[in-house]
């Protein structure tokens, strides 16, 4: 099972254990924030991956599956069965005959086929393609070789079955808003952009854009009793300081922190207890260009690791707003390896590394980065000295966020520093450093090695779910010791939750992203 | 005066044009693309399939000539995320973005212009003294930093005062964004209005204006506020324009749904048609205003518009 390693941080505890007893009350408004941005991206959510969006998303769509934060595994949603046969490939869904979209119009097979051949239209790159893709014959819609995905069929108005083209549990693939199931009728029509309508427990009311979103109950939701809460207001704050005052003013729930506000909330006693956190599944990371020739010697590598103060960074960078990476699978993995160690602070092992792959006085490179304060330029400017140390000189390179994502997917830099989606499904991470994937996919380093990718499909292919795990906690090993990045954390997200907004789910696929019918607002709430 | 104001607004098209020629060549050019904001593991056959549909395999000549085209229909094309016509996307924030403005330069106006006269009224006196460390005060303050100051005291600490969001659009939304965005220009106006009301005041025609007899109300009413008013005049003008560029900062930090939040988030999210959009419309607004504050030289002083 997938372990959710989640730190509730002082009263926060108390305050969700007593909201699990307590009776959750009807009515209400939840005030939330979406942080990430000065304004929403768009209103299809089929048209962007950004974590500021899903936020809204949550509350309007669904998918086939659910993010199950209490069991840290996706569930099904939309879905009430999943038959697997065809030696594993074949899912049969048996959806819900109760779902109804916000039109008043029930929901039935043709939209789930709709919805996946429209995510899979090859002239508008629909982030959720990488999830649809699973399916047989989907990757031929998409570079317009066929009209329909082939591996999908509709068997009767509530049955679905899904041929998919790997052995992979289809929930971690189907779970995120990208792959929400929209009317196949209405989202046809352009008016829907303005109007979006979905299955989810909220129905959208109102957008103004670069403020807020407004949406109130959808009381023909399928969960009996659910939501609790009238209306969802989503505010965009992009400004901290500004969700700050917001936040100690009460004119909002919740508040993501970063670490400067982490450190402040801590020492402050009437706001220590609105502090949760949670383990995401991020990893932070320096990559390698291994076509740059120091950089394909694996002691040039693991030398970087050894001479990186990596705990000082956390401890005083970061402000302890992060845990420690030991390899690539974060600790909210199923296949994290607690055994394993990280590699310590041992200059002299470097400079020894570094002599013996033949550079005893170190080597130049460029390091690309973004400006991002968590995983950006402060960081390199921090490691730069201790490189310096062991006689490695980096030059920056600075670009903004949409050039770095571009950089990395072409593989033009000597190195760079990023956050990468490392779960929850540990397999497919992994797979992101399989030689087969390539590097605009999510192998960024064009990492190729015979061994790992025997692991990797040997775990492939195994059904054992205990057996996967062995065998995914030696391919992580593995990685670790290829050391084909800078191992450097894995997010440790923080929220500020006001006492009357009770059960917040401590998600670690994005802690914004709530299950929003489980949420609700006691009497205490300020807002009407 | 019909005349006059069809020889500025023709002088306004090659600004114009070269506005647009200039944000078109520069955001194809600039690195980084909107297939590769959208998703972090597309096909490079989708990638190819997407920018032809878009056009955007075409030459940069020939993208400009197209968009050259339906810019003349008014078409300010569509985003590449969402096929939404880029007008509509404006369109959604306009009012707020011209209330905001409007109600920092009417903020700047109603307070920095007395300042200014009353400062210049009595040189050198307390008034002066304190009008113009509030004036500098005000020039030098980083909008982020007050806006912060606002909200802390008029929302945390007073309870008086909404710290962000646009409400129902009310004024009591407005009023701390308006502040924080008209501090600045307020201040400008005060130095600006001090130091042509100075001068104003030395000039021969007020030096005669009260050899005559004129009472020092009527010479201040008639000549000097009326001579005064070009300059802040020509000051409020050039200040629009900075407050459609600096209301970015507000924006976001009051969560106020303006141009200028579209404007940043589109550049990062390689929104090029919604980029080149905005700027076009800030640039046709400050460009409107300073045509307005024209026609107002001319009935301000009549020689200017022979000019």
């Amino acid at each position: 099972m997938f372990r959710t390693i989640a730190i509730v941080a002082g009263l926060g505890l108390a305050l969700t254990a007593t909201a699990e007893a307590q009776t959750p009350r009807k009515g209400g408004t939840i005030r939330m924030t979406a942080p990430y941005g000065s304004s929403f991206t768009s209103l299809d959510i089929h048209t962007t991956q950004r974590a500021q969006d899903e936020i809204y998303a949550k509350a309007l769509h669904r998918s086939l599956y659910i993010w199950n934060s209490a069991e840290g595994k996706p569930v099904l949603e939309l879905a009430k069965e999943d038959v697997v046969s065809g030696g594993g490939l074949v899912h049969t869904f048996k959806l819900r005959d109760d779902a109804y979209f916000h039109n008043g119009r029930k929901m039935t097979a043709d939209d789930v086929v709709w919805s996946y051949n429209r995510i899979m239209d090859g002239t508008k790159a629909y982030p959720g393609a990488r999830y649809v893709r699973v399916i047989e014959g989907a990757a031929a819609v998409e570079k317009g070789q066929a009209k329909e995905i082939s591996g999908l069929k509709k068997i009767d108005d509530f049955t679905i079955e899904m041929k998919l083209t790997e052995k992979v549990d289809p929930g971690f693939y189907f779970f995120t808003a990208l792959t929400s199931i929209y009317p196949a009728d209405e989202a046809a029509k352009e008016s829907f952009i303005q109007k979006p309508i979905g299955l989810g427990p909220f129905k959208f009311v109102e957008h103004v854009p670069g403020s807020r979103i407004v949406l109130e109950r959808w009381d023909r939701f399928y969960k009996p009793g659910k939501p609790y809460a009238d209306k969802v207001i989503v505010s965009i704050m992009a400004e901290a300081a500004a969700r700050d005052v917001a936040f100690r003013n009460k004119e909002i729930d919740t508040s993501v922190l970063g670490p400067a506000q982490y450190v402040a909330y801590q020492s402050d006693a009437a706001l220590k207890g609105t502090i949760v956190e949670v383990a995401e599944v991020f990893t932070r990371y320096m990559g390698m260009n291994p076509s740059f020739k120091p950089f394909a010697d694996k002691r040039v590598r693991q030398a970087i690791n050894y001479a990186i103060d990596t705990d000082l960074i956390i401890n005083k960078l970061v402000k302890g707003k992060a845990y420690r990476a030991t390899s690539w699978l974060p600790l909210t993995s199923p296949a994290y390896d607690k055994a394993m160690k990280p590699y310590p602070y041992d200059p002299a092992k470097a400079k020894q590394l570094l002599s013996e792959a033949g550079y005893p006085n170190g080597f130049e490179f460029e390091w690309t980065t973004s400006q991002n304060e968590s995983w950006g330029l402060p960081i390199v400017t921090a490691v730069i000295p201790m490189l310096d140390k062991v006689g490695i000189k980096a030059k920056v390179k600075q670009v903004e966020t949409a050039v770095l994502a571009e950089v990395v997917r072409t593989g033009d830099y000597q190195a760079f520093i990023y956050s990468q989606q490392s779960g929850p499904d540990p397999l497919a991470a992994l797979k992101c450093f399989h030689s087969s994937t390539p590097q605009p996919a999510c192998n960024y380093m064009n990492y190729k090695n015979a061994d790992f990718d025997k692991i990797i499909d040997e775990a492939g292919q195994v059904d054992d779910p205990a057996k996967r795990t062995q065998l995914l906690q030696k391919a992580n090993a593995l990685l670790d010791d290829e050391a084909p990045v800078w191992f450097f954390n894995y997010n440790k997200a923080v929220m500020a939750v006001q006492p009357w907004l009770k059960g917040v789910q401590l998600n670690a696929t994005e802690l914004t992203h709530q299950n929003v019918e489980d949420l609700w607002v006691d009497e205490t709430s300020p807002a009407k | 005066m019909l005349s006059f104001l069809i020889r500025r607004i023709l002088q306004t098209i090659p600004t114009v044009l070269a506005v647009v020629l200039l944000v078109f060549v520069l955001f194809s050019v600039v690195p980084g693309s909107i297939v590769s904001t959208m998703s972090d593991d597309s096909d490079p056959q989708v990638e190819l399939r997407m920018k032809k549909q878009l056009g955007l395999d075409q030459p940069v000549y020939m993208r400009f000539g197209v968009y050259v085209a339906r810019l003349a229909t008014g078409d300010l094309g569509a985003s590449f995320r969402t096929r939404e016509p880029v007008t509509t996307m404006i369109a959604k924030r306009a009012w707020p973005t011209l209330q905001l403005i409007f109600a920092s330069m009417a903020f700047a106006v109603l307070l920095g212009v007395p300042l200014g006269f009353i400062a210049a009224l009595r040189p050198g006196s307390l008034v002066d003294t304190v009008s113009m460390v509030l004036a500098v005060s005000g020039l030098s303050l980083a909008k982020f930093w007050l806006g912060l100051l606002l909200m802390y005291l008029f929302a945390l600490r007073l309870g008086w005062l909404p710290s962000f969001g646009y409400g129902d659009g009310s004024l009591k939304y407005l009023i701390l964004p308006a502040v924080t965005l008209g501090v600045s220009p307020m201040a400008l106006l005060a130095r600006t209005t001090r130091a042509a009301v100075l001068e104003i005041m030395t000039a021969d025609f007020v030096r005669t204006a009260r050899s005559k007899g004129m009472s020092e109300t009527r010479v201040v009413k008639w000549h000097v506020m009326r001579n005064a008013l070009v300059l802040i005049l020509t000051t409020m003008g050039l200040q629009f324009g900075a407050l459609m560029g600096q209301a970015v900062v507000v924006e976001k930090l009051f969560s106020w749904p303006g141009i200028g939040s579209l404007l940043v988030d589109s550049v990062l999210q390689r929104g090029i048609p919604a980029v080149q959009g905005s700027i076009l419309v800030v640039v046709l607004f400050f460009l409107a205003i300073n045509l307005l504050i024209d026609v107002l030289y001319g009935v301000i002083d009549p020689r200017i518009r022979y000019a």
